[in-house]
């Protein structure tokens, strides 16, 4: 049996006494496109630190296709690209692409044709220096994509992208995961990352507290359907009284119900005939998802 | 190994090119050497030596003040100023190892400073040639000038990088760069001068004096070419040390190679335990 991708087991790290990771344990197989989420300070970072071998773990056990982080065998299969990416000014795109190519010992020409996969072949030949922070976070993903890594790590990488940026991003990543690398990807949104990934890793105060697709995530969740129902003038009372609810103005009520119940919610809504001018139905965002994930250890530490 | 070494070098030395440091300290170095070969002729009718030989020789004092500075100036930012700008997190993130890193910006800044030592002196010994003051044993002189001054900078590359290690932060290193460009140039040849004065017995210039010169780099420099051109008594400074020293001056030259070496090996040391 090959060895996963990435295999994370019972990591802790503590800076000044404070857990920054505190036992988080998963594994990556393969091809997967898995999105690590958390807020600023969870410990995406130093997860990513953890893994490259910069710093090493309190306790707990690294492996990167069976290799220790931070050994050579570990390094030639990552590509990193660091959060808020930095080159050197006075160095055009292309020699930036050329010299990590020579570092990955891989060719530099093809590295070069790198530029213009992520839209950057007009300003190969100019200055880092000039670039705006979208380029460079372009520019740090075609470095990532030097050679054919097998594990390719990126600190959140959308942020400062324009949508479109966005959406061509992603699709590079579905081909760079389609050739069989694993995309491990971080990001402080779960709306930034949504479909575009394969399962959803949520990290809270250094605790890995969710590890699932985001449909099962949805579905542990078991956040309530919101009904607003807006009703004719100064109904509201009565129709909070009729079908219970919450009412929020003159007009307007709210209602909180589970999936299975809400059609026959809304039919006891259609029921009240005139009383009613409107109805509106929120599922639960994707937000909301993060939220209650990322807030029962808030809530417990 | 070598070609991450010599790309790393080469990245250097673009920059280098490019941020137009190797212009500046040419043009630093070209105008103290023209400014001392044409005003500090003047003494050389009286003394009937060669006039190229006084140039070198105050070329070689002035070496002692000027290339640890630029070597200086190079390196203190070589780790700390890519720990700040973030650049050093992808670089390590590559396979290349710590040692390939450092020993890359060595040989990339080295390279900077010969070029720089070559054009600054270059122009002052075209100048001595052209003028018909200059002879073929003259340019040897240069040569052995020019190339004492690259390991000269080397050495203080050396010490830079390790401050630079050190410290992780480029406004720390830069101080402390210039801290000890004033103590191992300046302050080290005034704290000598004042022990060979206090000294009665002569003990210390005997036992003591000629190894605590081997020990700094900048005067082991100034040692090495005054003692090459025989010339130590002319231009002072050292009059008549190369005579009297208990080793051969070419010592000196290993002296600060292994000086070098030595400091080269403590930045590597630093620079393995940076977490970037």
């Amino acid at each position: 049996m090959t060895p996963a991708a990435l295999t994370l087991d019972g990591i802790t790290k503590t800076f000044d006494k404070r857990p920054a990771v505190d036992g988080v344990g998963f594994t990556l197989e393969a091809g997967e496109r898995i999105a690590l989420l958390g807020h600023n300070g969870a410990g995406k970072t130093t997860l990513f630190k953890m893994i490259l071998g910069f710093l090493h773990p309190d306790a707990g056990d690294i492996r990167i296709f069976g290799a220790e982080p931070g050994s050579a065998a570990a390094r030639n299969a990552i590509a990193y690209l660091p959060e808020a990416v930095a080159f050197h000014k006075s160095l055009t795109g292309e020699e930036v692409l050329r010299f990590y190519a020579r570092l990955k010992s891989e060719d530099p020409v093809a590295a070069v044709k790198l530029l213009d996969r992520v839209g950057l072949g007009e300003a190969g030949r100019r200055r880092v220096g000039g670039y705006s922070k979208g380029m460079r976070q372009r520019l740090g993903l075609a470095q990532a994509l030097i050679g054919s890594p097998r594990l390719v790590l990126l600190d959140e990488p959308t942020s400062g992208l324009d949508p479109i940026s966005r959406q061509n991003f992603y699709e590079i990543i579905d081909e760079v995961a389609a050739r069989g690398a694993t995309v491990l990807l971080s990001s402080h949104a779960l709306t930034e990352v949504e479909a575009k990934t394969d399962r959803i890793l949520i990290l809270s105060k250094g605790k890995l507290v969710a590890n699932d697709t985001l449909l099962s995530l949805r579905e542990a969740a078991g956040l309530p359907i919101r009904l607003k129902v807006q009703g004719a003038e100064d109904s509201a009372d009565e129709i909070a009284s009729r079908l219970g609810g919450e009412r929020i103005n003159c007009r307007s009520v709210e209602l909180l119900c589970t999936p299975s119940d809400k059609v026959s919610q809304l039919a006891a809504i259609t029921a009240l005939g005139p009383l009613i001018a409107d109805v509106d139905v929120s599922l639960p965002s994707l937000d909301d998802i993060y939220r209650h994930f990322s807030g029962e250890t808030a809530k417990e530490g | 190994m070598f070609t991450r070494i010599l790309t790393v070098a080469i990245q250097e030395f673009r920059i280098g090119l490019r941020n137009r440091w190797i212009m500046l300290a040419a043009l630093i170095l070209a105008a103290f050497s023209l400014a001392l070969a044409l005003l500090g002729s003047a003494p050389a009718g009286t003394l009937g030596v060669d006039r190229m030989t006084i140039t070198i020789a105050s070329l070689a004092t002035l070496s002692v003040y000027l290339v640890p500075l630029i070597a200086l100036l190079l390196a203190f930012d070589a780790v700390a100023g890519e720990i700040d700008r973030g650049t050093l997190l992808l670089v390590f993130s590559c396979p290349i190892s710590r040692a390939e890193f450092l020993l890359g910006k060595a040989l990339g800044h080295v390279c900077v400073l010969a070029l720089a030592l070559l054009f600054g002196y270059g122009v002052t010994a075209g100048l001595l040639i052209v003028s018909g003051t200059g002879t073929v044993a003259g340019l040897v002189d240069f040569a052995r000038l020019i190339g004492s001054s690259v390991l000269l900078g080397f050495a203080f590359l050396a010490v830079g990088y390790t401050l630079s290690a050190l410290t992780r932060q480029s406004s720390t290193a830069a101080a402390l760069s210039i801290g000890v460009w004033l103590v191992l140039v300046v302050l080290y040849d005034l704290a000598l001068l004042g022990a060979l004065v206090a000294d009665s017995s002569g003990t210390f210039a005997a036992k003591v004096f000629p190894f605590a010169i081997l020990a700094n780099p900048a005067d082991a420099f100034r040692l090495f070419n005054l003692a090459a051109l025989n010339a130590s008594d002319l231009v002072g400074g050292m009059a008549g040390v190369g005579e009297s020293l208990p080793f051969p001056p070419a010592a000196a030259l290993g002296s600060i190679v292994a000086f070098a070496v030595l400091a080269l090996s403590l930045a590597i040391v630093l620079v393995r335990r940076i977490a970037p």
